[in-house]
């Protein structure tokens, strides 16, 4: 397989807090890549490395072998970049659908003199009617975001990522705010979009579904990259478990094996 | 008849003035504290020009160029600074029009220019000319409205960190919205001088910039015929009523404040809101 996304030796420094400290890890094409880790961890920093809303102090982002660097957010997105994020940012001022075709319409709204000369969005509406459907929030279409419970925001904010057809898709905490049920459904939905063809790397804190879900994993930690593999042997990894539970940890779970 | 003849010129002058803002503040969400500058810049354009022997029509194009090259440099500043900061950014840009002109000999400084040539056009004649441009710069706002530019302009007045998130270069979005509005500001401000044939530079001060965006506000932010209605109605109040003339800034700083608080979706919204009032079928 070869590296969709490369970063290599990236380091983040806010005013003398290293946030990042030379991580480097390929995503691969076609695979569904858990990004995981505590709070504070830096996932969300990489993720903004990524998209160019945060510059990293040293090192460098590839996209197929091309660089990032340097590059404001909406040129990176245009090169196969999506992002949804955590935080829902429908356009409460829009319906459902409007918000997904305004992503749909990427052709239209390169430049503000296309944007200025063409009107029609039949396409737009259609390629929306469809990602809705296939999102299960089609009877939402013409509705108002501001209506919408969390789990409906969750997905309008993943249908509109996809209308821009990317090449990677990163979801930034898909489940937080969901309950386990509607986890699972969108978790399944994910699964679903990468199967079909969308590399994604996807940032979790439901440890359950990224470990159902992802066939491999980094994990990060105060800002260092401290397992990277397949999710069993990762959580296997006693670095990982006292990351997650606690300095001690590893030795506790070790001595209970033990006494088991 | 005269008088009706030069009322329904100011009327469609204020109704383009008051559009070329509402492209900006209404569609694109960019406050503007002293839109009445590139009034002013098209107005000394248009004027010198004429005075130097340009025939009036050549001078609009013109008029339009100068006013919408200063909007994009003025809308760079939108690019580094947000709503309330952006609104004291432009009203400096009132101030310094103002203040630049005053001092320049070359353009008249306080007394301004007088005696502009005419145009050539009886007064009937540009009544209609402006009352056709005034149409047309409704028209394109309409269409603009409703192109992809519009849904751009739109989103970014919501949320414009999510638009670049979709992709879309919300800098180039917004200083076209810059150049646009202040172009047809410009044009507005070309025959506002070959209206009245003197110009002045506090015709174009801070007190024009809060009665534009008051009109536009009092309309309803991005509504293209509140706006309009409100500009015809509003530019010819002063003339009707002595007491408006003479408390302009207290009127409309004062009609400003209460839309903003009690309908900030302008008589459009309210107007809206009565009708579906209206239509609601009872429970």
């Amino acid at each position: 397989m070869s590296a969709l996304l490369r970063v290599g030796a990236v380091t983040v420094r806010f005013d003398g807090v290293t946030a990042i400290d030379d991580v480097s890890f390929d995503v691969n094409q076609g695979e569904l890549l858990g990004l995981i880790g505590p709070n504070g961890a830096g996932k969300t920093t990489m993720l903004r490395v990524i998209t160019g809303v945060v510059r990293q102090t040293a090192g460098t982002v590839l996209l197929d072998g091309k660089s990032l660097d340097g590059l404001p957010t909406h040129r990176r997105i245009r090169r196969g970049l999506a992002l949804s994020q955590q935080i829902v940012t429908p356009f409460r001022r829009m319906s459902v659908i409007d918000n997904v075709a305004l992503a749909a319409g990427a052709d239209r709204t390169a430049s503000p003199l296309k944007a200025l000369f063409h009107s029609g969005r039949k396409r737009e509406l259609e390629i929306g009617q469809q990602l809705l459907a296939r999102l299960g929030i089609a009877p939402q279409a013409n509705e108002s975001p501001e209506i919408q419970p969390m789990g409906i925001l969750k997905r309008l904010e993943l249908a509109r990522s996809l209308a821009l057809t990317p090449r990677l898709l990163l979801l930034d905490e898909p489940l937080a705010g969901l309950n386990s049920k509607e986890a699972r459904l969108l978790a399944d939905t994910i699964t679903e979009i990468n199967r079909s063809g969308t590399t994604i790397i996807l940032i979790e804190h439901n440890l359950g579904e990224v470990l159902r879900v992802c066939r491999r994993l980094v994990v990060l930690d105060n800002g260092v990259k401290i397992a990277e593999g397949e999710p069993t042997t990762v959580m296997n990894n006693a670095v990982v478990r006292s990351a997650y539970l606690g300095t001690g940890a590893a030795a506790q779970t070790g001595e209970q094996h033990a006494a088991a | 008849m005269e008088y009706e003849i030069t009322l329904v010129t100011t009327m469609a002058i204020s109704v383009l003035f008051a559009l070329s803002l509402n492209l900006i503040t209404g569609f694109c969400g960019q406050i503007s504290l002293g839109h009445a500058a590139f009034l002013g810049v098209g107005a000394y354009t248009s004027g010198m020009l004429a005075k130097a022997g340009v025939p009036f029509l050549l001078t609009l194009p013109l008029a339009m160029l100068l006013a919408g090259a200063l909007g994009i440099v003025v809308g760079l500043a939108s690019l580094r600074v947000r709503a309330d900061f952006l609104a004291i950014t432009t009203m400096g840009v009132g101030f310094l029009f103002v203040g630049v002109v005053r001092q320049q000999d070359a353009l008249g400084a306080e007394m301004g220019i007088s005696a502009i040539p005419d145009a050539g056009m009886s007064k009937a004649a540009f009544m209609l000319f402006t009352v056709a441009l005034a149409a047309a710069t409704a028209l394109l706002s309409s269409y603009v409205r409703r192109c992809w530019m519009g849904r751009v302009f739109a989103a970014i007045a919501e949320d414009e960190d999510t638009v670049r998130v979709l992709g879309i270069d919300v800098p180039r979005f917004k200083l076209t919205a810059f150049a646009l509005g202040t172009a047809l500001a410009g044009l507005g401000g070309g025959l506002y001088a070959q209206q009245l044939k003197f110009i002045a530079p506090d015709s174009f001060g801070f007190i024009e910039s809060i009665t534009v965006l008051s009109m536009v506000v009092v309309g309803g932010i991005g509504s293209v015929i509140g706006v309009t209605v409100s500009a015809a109605v509003l530019s010819v109040l002063p003339s009707w009523f002595q007491v408006i003339g003479d408390y302009k800034l207290l009127v409309y700083g004062g009609l400003l404040f209460l839309m903003m608080r009690f309908s900030p979706g302008g008589m459009a919204a309210l107007v809206t809101r009565i009708f579906h009032r209206g239509r609601r079928p009872a429970k």
